[in-house]
């Protein structure tokens, strides 16, 4: 069975699987976003757990994807199989990129700039709102295009722990001996990842404050 | 009680300083203060008679970043008074501890014992924020706001004390017009598309906009070319003169001191050397001084200096701003 015959008689289930794997996508990155970036806003000012939440973040990153999977299956509430724990290990992945682009972005402001708005009378507040997260907006944006191409990739790991996605199809095309099925995961999900690098580049190129 | 009473006005027997931010300390560092809490003073707006303004005086300040139990001396044995209206330029070579000083004007740093005195009263009892946006505040580089406009950078005091739209878009107008910058689509502009005599221009209007009694300037004009230098200085000489707000202004250049000065106080070490008259600045024979006049044109020609200060707005080429 060639490649293109396949394609067409399972585009709906190519299509729905394709969905399926960008929801656990965004579901995920939605979580690591929320998580990651008021962390970062929380760590400038606080050396001691900078090092910590920064340190922990690296960790996650660390561990092999098939691994981290591997590690939640048997951690209960958050663990076994399903799309609870692929999400777990995916929000753990996406962390750092975004963590760590936050910090940088927000402490690599210039000293000028940040005296003159402290000593305009901006509150520390008023600083972090109206100027430095302003001006780390493209940094922290970066963080969030690499974290989600990631998580795209990893995703497709996610199949081997009953998460769905396009894992799916390569894990079965392996099995099946099949690279028409193999490929009806990986094309799509190479796109999803080219298609989310490109749009996200672009987003942050209209927010970059030169 | 004096007979007139200082607007601003800094004690201290010893003093360790501390950026401003950690607050528990500075807290701390508040109870030791021993310093003389001079009245405060009630000024009628728009009076310009000379009266002290400003006074820093004491004999030793320490400065310690975060982590630095030992601190580090970077001011000592000042005394300093500075009258309403007047234009006082702290001379002296980097780490002399001239932008220490000015720092401590606005709260960015923090005596831990002694005190200094802003109209009467001592910068840490007012509230920081309140204290800050009461001074205008100008550095090198001008330190803009990048995704800010101009129209938003010179808005940015006002909006923070919460003044109607209509009101500062009219005082955003006439501070550009103020220093020269009513031409083109300036207020629209953003910093990057300024060159750096008009982003130090755009600076000034800032630090101007919510109409301050005082103004501090850390080197405003330092990173220009000379050309562009020498223009600004002139204006804003005849601004200074115009606007007759109390001005604190650091540089290193004794050619720019004897331009702008009323008096010029001149650091070494952290200590002050000498505050004297332009006029007089010249004829001293302290080291330092002898130094600094000798630095003026490659010779010891302090008179044309002194010429050159005394009727600046004579100078060709001259616009007020």
């Amino acid at each position: 069975m060639s490649a293109y015959t396949f394609f067409s008689t399972h585009r709906w289930e190519i299509l729905s699987t394709t969905l399926e794997h960008l929801e656990l996508v965004l579901i995920s990155m939605a979580i690591a976003v929320a998580i990651a970036i008021p962390l970062g806003i929380f760590i400038v000012q606080r050396p001691g757990l900078r090092t910590v939440a920064l340190g922990i973040a690296s960790v996650f990153q660390t561990i092999p994807s098939l691994a981290l999977f591997g590690f939640l299956i048997p951690i209960p509430f958050i663990g076994g199989i399903g799309k609870r724990t692929a999400v777990v290990a995916l929000v753990l992945y996406a962390l750092l990129p975004i963590l760590r682009n936050t910090y940088v972005g927000l402490t690599g402001i210039d000293p000028a700039v940040l005296e003159a708005a402290t000593a305009m009378g901006m509150t520390p507040g008023q600083v972090m709102w109206r100027v430095r997260l302003p001006l780390a907006l493209s940094v922290i944006l970066a963080g969030i295009r690499t974290a989600t191409v990631i998580t795209i990739g990893v995703a497709t790991i996610a199949a081997a722990i009953g998460a769905g996605g396009l894992g799916t199809f390569i894990f079965r095309g392996v099995a099946m001996v099949s690279d028409a099925v193999i490929l009806a995961g990986a094309i799509p999900a190479a796109l999803l990842a080219l298609l989310a690098d490109g749009l996200l580049a672009l987003l942050e190129r209209r927010l970059r404050v030169s | 009680m004096t007979a007139n009473p200082p607007e601003i006005s800094i004690q201290f027997n010893e003093v360790k300083y501390r950026v401003h931010g950690t607050t528990a300390e500075n807290r701390a560092a508040a109870q030791g203060y021993t310093g003389r809490y001079a009245e405060r003073q009630v000024l009628r707006p728009g009076k310009r008679k000379p009266e002290p303004s400003l006074w820093i005086a004491g004999q030793k300040a320490e400065a310690q970043g975060a982590g630095d139990t030992q601190g580090r001396v970077l001011i000592a044995n000042i005394s300093l008074e500075i009258h309403a209206g007047q234009t006082v330029v702290l001379l002296g070579r980097s780490g002399s501890g001239k932008t220490t000083l000015l720092r401590l004007i606005n709260r960015m740093l923090e005596p831990t014992s002694g005190e200094v005195l802003v109209q009467g009263r001592p910068t840490t009892e007012w509230n920081p924020f309140e204290l800050r946006r009461g001074i205008g505040y100008v550095i090198q580089e001008a330190g803009l706001f990048p995704h800010f406009t101009v129209a938003e950078n010179i808005a940015l005091v006002p909006s923070l004390e919460k003044w109607e739209k209509p009101r500062i878009a009219a005082r955003v107008e006439e501070l550009l017009r103020l220093v020269g910058l009513d031409g083109e689509d300036f207020a629209a502009r953003y910093p990057r598309q300024l060159s750096g005599g008009q982003r130090q221009r755009v600076g000034v209007a800032r630090a101007l906009a919510a109409d301050p009694r005082i103004l501090l300037m850390d080197e405003p004009f330092g990173a220009l070319d000379p050309v562009t230098r020498a223009e600004l200085q002139r204006e804003f000489g005849a601004l200074a003169k115009r606007l007759g707000k109390t001005i604190v202004f650091v540089t290193h250049d004794l050619r720019e001191a004897l331009l702008l000065a009323a008096r010029i106080v001149l650091l070494q070490n952290g200590k002050i050397v000498a505050s004297e008259t332009p006029q007089e600045f010249l004829k001293l024979q302290d080291a330092e001084v002898r130094a600094f006049a000798d630095s003026l044109n490659g010779n010891s020609d302090g008179n044309r200096a002194a010429k050159e200060q005394v009727a600046p707005e004579r100078r060709p080429g001259g616009q007020p701003w």
